[in-house]
């Protein structure tokens, strides 16, 4: 395919591996973490750590939009669910992350009417088609998703549909980066910033990480090449010890982000005071939802959810694991109590959070320490 | 003791722990069925390994062969049934017919079987047009017919509206074991080369995009076809030379791969670069987030075949009308064990694991 194959060129891929290899100090232990579940998946689709020395080491970080939300929020949203009457749609992924007692598959299974989209837009025409029973839409994402989310219910309210709803989860990305830098055991060197979230908030917003903590940002795009470009361009700014926000997704992220998206999010959702993260806990002003001008359209509002707050369990260490503090086999859950069949933690749930592919390949990972 | 052998120590126990969970055979514990029960992944072995197989405990069904074989006065049959739930009932290469008569036809095809008689039941729901049933009945003929095959016996029942799709099909067929088959899951050895018997994920996405969810268009075909054409060129080149067939549907090509190494206790390298896929199905599955390995095909076979054999393996494949991009995929290596690696096309390494999720529900 033109246009992408280009960007997945093993060759030139040889080559920029050569030169992190000749950039990186022997002896010298680095962890980088990409912030954002899709080059997570990158990661692991082209098998790009596989390129890397074994001194770099990538640590998946909390931006994966499913894996972030709690289980109290699950809970609610299976409550919303199983009201009478209701349509509940979500994301396909969503339905497998398990809330204090079950998954919405499970609720599905149970009877209740819950159907995958691909778009919110799909939830309204849903909400169109079935006039006389409530849509509900399960908004889940960072400041990727949410414009679409937001565009989903300006046309709602400009159509006047009245049985459409949206249970607002979205979050936003700079303070669950401030919230991991802030801690004082934080064991990383430097960050892969998002590239989806960026072309609607820029790279401006990340000027902190560099100017407050003394860290590297790259912000990337999604292709393998991208990927290791960006761990280049990480690795090259410690050494010269520099440390700044770059932008290697330039073809796509503007630095100042696109105004009509932020202009679209200002206007539909407003900060909360504080929203829970699994595995972070609650951090302030890190979740939106609806303003008062789209109250009508609040889900939160038209049911009564048991709002109970699921406390992650104690002994799950996820917030430690995201710190790169400790490795995922150190955590006291770890393939006991917490397993991808069963998870507990953030880092479980996706195939593609830490645990979850330590416990799928760690066998694998070992055997390459020993080659 | 150093404290980085201390550690090593730790984490070897931390894996140790994982390995035996991971050996112990699947258990059946959810309180409901939901849709990953049927989607052939982890949870499907639940299921078949966890409640099924210990219930009935027959010596064939053991095997976990896509047919039983046993025999009969001396003769060695195959013995299959197949249930389709596809929806839509027509989409692009095929129809709900066609599969009933292919994917039955196809598990005794593998399993070393010629394929000689069906039986034909249908479920169909009220209302469904005359011409649509009619449409469906043509289709199992001329497939039975391509395939060589009689349906002896049938049965049909009638539901409600709403509690079917318009119909769901079940075929049951048998065939007889051919001499010259000595095929066995548990049968790999390092060395062993992994062919397929054509692009994958055809079928998978046909009816995706015919199912209209995405708004996606694209020019890709169901590969439904009779299979016994392929199992019979690859008997007649390198016969004894064969270790096992499979047919590639639900979990694909990665499951497939992934349940052979693990029953012969190998493991297998796959070359992505060297996987046939066709650019309209690599670009559909590109924009859905699907690896096409894991998209279910309803005409194409992996097989197993001894290193010494495999370049006439493959030339018999690419010799039979249908299966002219058959390729070889990998190679079947010691360690480590149980395992499918992937050397992707960027020069990278990856594990490729059983499907857990339900990436598409109902495409067969």
């Amino acid at each position: 395919m033109k246009f992408v194959d280009e960007f997945r060129d093993a060759q030139l891929g040889r080559v920029l591996a050569g030169e992190i290899v000749a950039t990186v100090e022997p002896g010298r232990h680095y962890k980088v973490m990409e912030v954002c579940g899709g080059h997570t998946h990158t990661i692991y689709k082209y098998g790009v750590d596989d390129l890397l020395p074994e001194n770099v080491e990538l640590v998946h970080g909390p931006g994966c939009p499913v894996c972030v939300i709690p289980m109290g929020r699950v809970d609610d949203a299976i409550a919303v669910a199983k009201e009478e009457g209701v349509i509940f749609t979500c994301f396909g992924d969503m339905m497998r992350v398990p809330g204090g007692e079950e998954t919405l598959l499970d609720a599905k299974a149970g009877g209740a009417d819950v159907r995958m989209v691909y778009s919110p837009l799909d939830a309204l025409r849903i909400a169109r088609q079935n006039p006389d029973r409530d849509v509900v839409f399960f908004a889940i994402g960072f400041e990727t998703t949410a414009p679409s989310t937001a565009l989903t219910l300006m046309r709602a309210k400009a159509e006047g549909i009245a049985n459409f709803f949206c249970f607002c989860n979205h979050v936003t990305i700079v303070p669950p980066l401030r919230a991991l830098l802030e801690s004082p055991d934080l064991r990383l060197d430097g960050f892969i910033g998002p590239g989806h979230v960026s072309t609607v908030v820029g790279a401006r917003p990340f000027e902190f990480i560099p100017a407050d903590y003394g860290k590297p940002i790259v912000i990337s795009g999604f292709e393998p090449l991208d990927l290791l470009q960006a761990v280049y361009m990480v690795l090259r700014q410690l050494s010269d010890g520099r440390c700044e926000v770059e932008n290697q997704y330039k073809r796509v992220v503007p630095y100042d982000g696109n105004p009509q998206a932020l202009k679209v999010l200002a206007e539909v959702f407003e900060l909360r005071p504080h929203f829970e993260w699994r595995g972070l806990g609650f951090i302030s002003h890190s979740g939106l939802k609806l303003s008062d001008a789209y109250r009508d359209f609040d889900a939160e509002l038209r049911y009564s959810v048991p709002g109970v707050r699921v406390a992650d369990p104690k002994a799950c260490q996820c917030g430690e694991v995201l710190k790169g503090v400790i490795k995922p086999w150190e955590c006291k859950v770890f393939g006991t109590a917490c397993t991808p069949e069963r998870p507990i933690g953030t880092c479980m749930v996706s195939s593609e959070g830490a645990c979850a592919a330590y416990y799928n390949y760690g066998r694998f990972a070992r055997e390459r320490q020993v080659v | 003791m150093a404290p980085g052998e201390v550690t090593q120590d730790r984490e070897r126990e931390a894996l140790a722990l994982i390995e035996r969970v991971r050996s112990k055979p699947p258990r059946f514990k959810e309180k409901r069925i939901t849709m990953a029960h049927g989607a052939g992944g982890k949870a499907t072995a639940t299921l078949v390994e966890g409640l099924f197989a210990p219930a009935f405990d027959s010596e064939a069904l053991r095997r976990l062969d896509d047919a039983g074989t046993f025999s009969i006065d001396g003769v060695g049959l195959a013995m299959t049934t197949d249930s389709f739930v596809v929806k839509p009932l027509r989409f692009a290469g095929g129809s709900i017919g066609e599969l009933a008569v292919n994917g039955t036809v196809n598990d005794l095809a593998v399993s070393g079987a010629k394929p000689l008689v069906l039986t034909l039941s249908l479920v169909l729901e009220e209302g469904l047009p005359a011409d649509e049933l009619r449409a469906e009945v043509d289709a199992i003929a001329r497939a039975a017919s391509a395939a060589g095959v009689e349906i002896v016996a049938g049965d049909t029942k009638v539901v409600e509206r709403g509690h079917a799709d318009g119909m769901y099909v079940t075929t049951t067929g048998i065939g007889r074991v051919d001499d010259r088959a000595v095929l066995s899951p548990t049968s790999l050895r390092p060395g062993d080369r992994i062919l397929v018997s054509g692009a994958i994920g055809d079928h998978g996405t046909a009816v995706m995009l015919a199912r209209g969810d995405f708004e996606l268009d694209a020019p890709v075909e169901s590969d439904t076809r009779s299979l016994w054409p392929a199992v019979d060129a690859l008997l007649d080149a390198v016969g004894p030379s064969l270790r096992c067939l499979r047919d590639a549907t639900r979990g694909g090509v990665a499951t497939v791969v992934n349940e052979l190494a693990r029953a012969s206790g190998v493991a297998v390298i796959v070359r992505e670069a060297s996987v046939p896929v066709r650019p309209a199905v690599l670009g559909a599955c590109d924009i859905l987030g699907i690896d096409p390995m894991y998209i279910a095909n309803e005409g194409k076979l992996v097989a197993i075949v001894a290193p010494e054999d495999a370049a006439e393996a493959l030339a018999a494949l690419q010799s039979v009308p249908g299966c002219e991009d058959a390729a070889e995929i990998g190679e079947v290596r010691t360690e480590p064990p149980g395992m499918v690696l992937v050397e992707t096309a960027f020069g990278g390494r990856r594990v490729m694991d059983l499907l857990v999720g339900d990436p598409l529900p109902r495409i067969c």
